[in-house]
């Protein structure tokens, strides 16, 4: 994960007023911006250190990060969806049950209207044999998820699908091989 | 017959043998976890024992638990409530005593459940504390988290007997395992101290985790003993320290030398009780047999070190007894103390995403490997810290900062 960050660098990203020194880590933000991003992680994972780098991350690409902490109930992950309307929800999570908690992640989302277009990204230590399952990036790409990005994909992936966001204005569009 | 109570079994044991090494292990079998016990018993090491229980009944979630245990799953731990009375002392019974105390561990911010169930099976000592298994772990309200822990304490200690003495743990000396600067994690260990003694513990133990510099690390669980010496006089104490509980090096040279240097630092400071990793720490769980290994080799190291200097004061000690003063002064009440203390800033915690935490500190770790502050927030020790200058932290940075230890001593091996 920690490899060539270097290409995910943006200038534009530095000294944002509204950056983590604005309002602390956990991202308290009011009214909507157009660059919203909600990092966030799942029910039963309580890592925090993957969402504090993603959100650094995320900011460095110019984004505002709104970000959930850990232990997301899947009620507030749509909740903050619906009242933020981010272009972009990243869901990182590294306990192994990712292949578990992501398709009923997503079925929450997604069974709200507003947000059936909605990109949403699921990422790291998605299940319990270190990546080696094959079927779980398709399992949840099928239940709806827009991205899936398992530990030991390059970041630069993961750089790349955001830069591809029509909202990013600013990257040429990628195809995201997962 | 000595005492069978943890606090006085691990101050004889240590005064008599060394530091006293201690896992964390949990299986969700009861056969599995007797024969971890006894294998850590049996260790050729003054050892304590350890019952971590499962991530469900961490978090209260008892059915789950019970319907792994009925389906034949595996659990990351010994479902303590799940399981019941009956078998968790056919665990420990005939290897929990005098000479191997044991310690239930839980990671739970609302331990009532696993407090009680410990007591029902006749076992005296845990951990935690209201902040350190509530912030990090959590996303119940400090408020609640306090509420619950209160409530724990006093039926804890309530089942004090003539030969049960409860006792219980800080884990405010670990805050995030890595990036928070010692003095705030000694300060958090006090507060929770004086937590559990205005909820009625009489018997405390307090944790400090290995962190980035040894000189700095010997410096702050220094000013921990000083600490609870002055302000908890009246507890029976003992110092714990816990092997790096960050990023863990792969080589296993590396992953060698981090915990003999965790013993180095035990021993060097007087602690009773050191909380070891194992080699296998980067990759996974480790083996019942890799901990017994990582046992004994701590406990080899502790009895190789040779008398050090003192380290420098460099002010750690002022910047904990500022932090825990002003947080004493917001309530005479310990637990409306800490609320209101992270409610101000005077308590903010690097790096944790919890609502209740301003998130206005920063900790980094500089070129000769000392964690220190680059911002203070509202932390009260404006007068006393050396603030780091540098820009806005990078993602990149942050990476260099987590695996700093890692980096370091996985380097060691290329250089032998």
């Amino acid at each position: 994960m920690n490899q060539d960050l270097t290409l995910c660098e943006d200038p534009e990203g530095l000294d944002d007023p509204d950056g983590p020194d604005a309002g602390g880590y956990l991202g308290r933000r009011d009214g909507r911006h157009g660059r919203d991003v909600i990092v966030t992680s799942t029910s039963s994972d309580s890592h925090t250190w993957n969402l504090v780098f993603l959100q650094l991350v995320l900011e460095e690409l110019g984004y505002r990060v709104t970000n959930l902490g850990a232990c997301t109930p899947d009620d507030l992950i749509v909740t903050a969806c619906l009242e933020l309307r981010p272009v972009l929800v990243v869901v990182s999570t590294v306990n192994g049950h990712g292949h578990h908690d992501g398709p009923r992640v997503i079925r929450a989302i997604r069974g709200r209207s507003e947000l059936a277009t909605l990109p949403v990204v699921i990422g790291g230590k998605l299940d319990l044999a270190g990546g080696l399952d094959g079927s779980v990036p398709a399992a949840l790409l099928e239940a709806g998820f827009d991205g899936v990005f398992q530990d030991g994909v390059a970041l630069t992936e993961f750089c790349s699908f955001v830069g591809s966001l029509p909202t990013a204005g600013r990257r040429a569009v990628e195809t995201v091989g997962v | 017959m000595p005492s069978w109570s943890f606090g006085d079994s691990i101050t004889r044991l240590a005064a008599d043998g060394g530091v006293v090494v201690q896992p964390r292990m949990g299986m969700s079998q009861p056969d599995r976890m007797r024969a971890g016990l006894a294998a850590v018993q049996s260790a050729g090491a003054v050892t304590a024992g350890t019952i971590t229980v499962d991530s469900y009944t961490r978090v209260g979630d008892h059915a789950s638990a019970r319907a792994a245990l009925d389906g034949g799953g595996s659990l990351n731990g010994f479902p303590i409530v799940a399981h019941g009375p009956a078998v968790t002392r056919s665990v420990v019974d005939g290897i929990a005593g005098p000479d191997f105390p044991v310690q239930v561990r839980h990671g739970s911010a609302d331990p009532r459940h696993v407090i009680a169930a410990a007591l029902a099976s006749g076992l005296d000592a845990t951990e935690g504390g209201p902040v350190s298994y509530c912030l990090p772990y959590s996303r119940a309200p400090l408020a609640l988290a306090t509420h619950h822990w209160a409530q724990a304490c006093e039926s804890f200690a309530a089942a004090r007997t003539a030969e049960f003495e409860p006792h219980l743990e800080t884990f405010g000396g670990c805050m995030l395992g890595q990036l928070c600067p010692p003095a705030l994690l000694v300060a958090l260990s006090v507060l929770e101290g004086l937590f559990f003694r205005q909820h009625g513990l009489r018997s405390v133990s307090f944790s400090y985790a290995q962190q980035t510099h040894p000189e700095q690390d010997a410096e702050a669980a220094l000013a921990l003993s000083r600490l609870v010496a002055e302000l908890l006089p009246d507890v029976q104490s003992h110092l714990v320290v816990y092997t790096y509980m960050g990023v863990f090096p792969k080589s296993e040279s590396g992953a060698l030398q981090l915990i003999a240097d965790s013993a180095l630092l035990a021993v060097r400071t007087g602690a009773a009780r050191l909380i070891v990793k194992t080699t296998a720490e980067a990759f996974r769980i480790p083996t019942i047999e890799e901990n017994v290994t990582a046992l004994e080799y701590a406990a080899s190291a502790a009895a190789d070190v040779r008398p050090l200097p003192p380290p420098d004061d460099t002010g750690l000690y002022a910047q904990a007894r500022s932090i825990v003063d002003a947080v004493c002064e917001l309530s005479t009440d310990i637990g409306l103390a800490l609320v209101a203390g992270f409610a101000r800033g005077y308590l903010d915690v690097p790096y944790c995403l919890h609502p209740d935490n301003a998130g206005r500190t920063r900790g980094v770790v500089d070129a000769s490997g000392r964690l220190l502050w680059q911002r203070i927030g509202s932390l009260p020790i404006g007068d006393s810290a050396d603030l780091v200058t540098g820009r806005q932290l990078r993602s990149a940075e942050l990476l260099d900062a987590l695996s700093y230890i890692e980096r370091t001593y996985d380097r060691l091996e290329l250089a032998q």
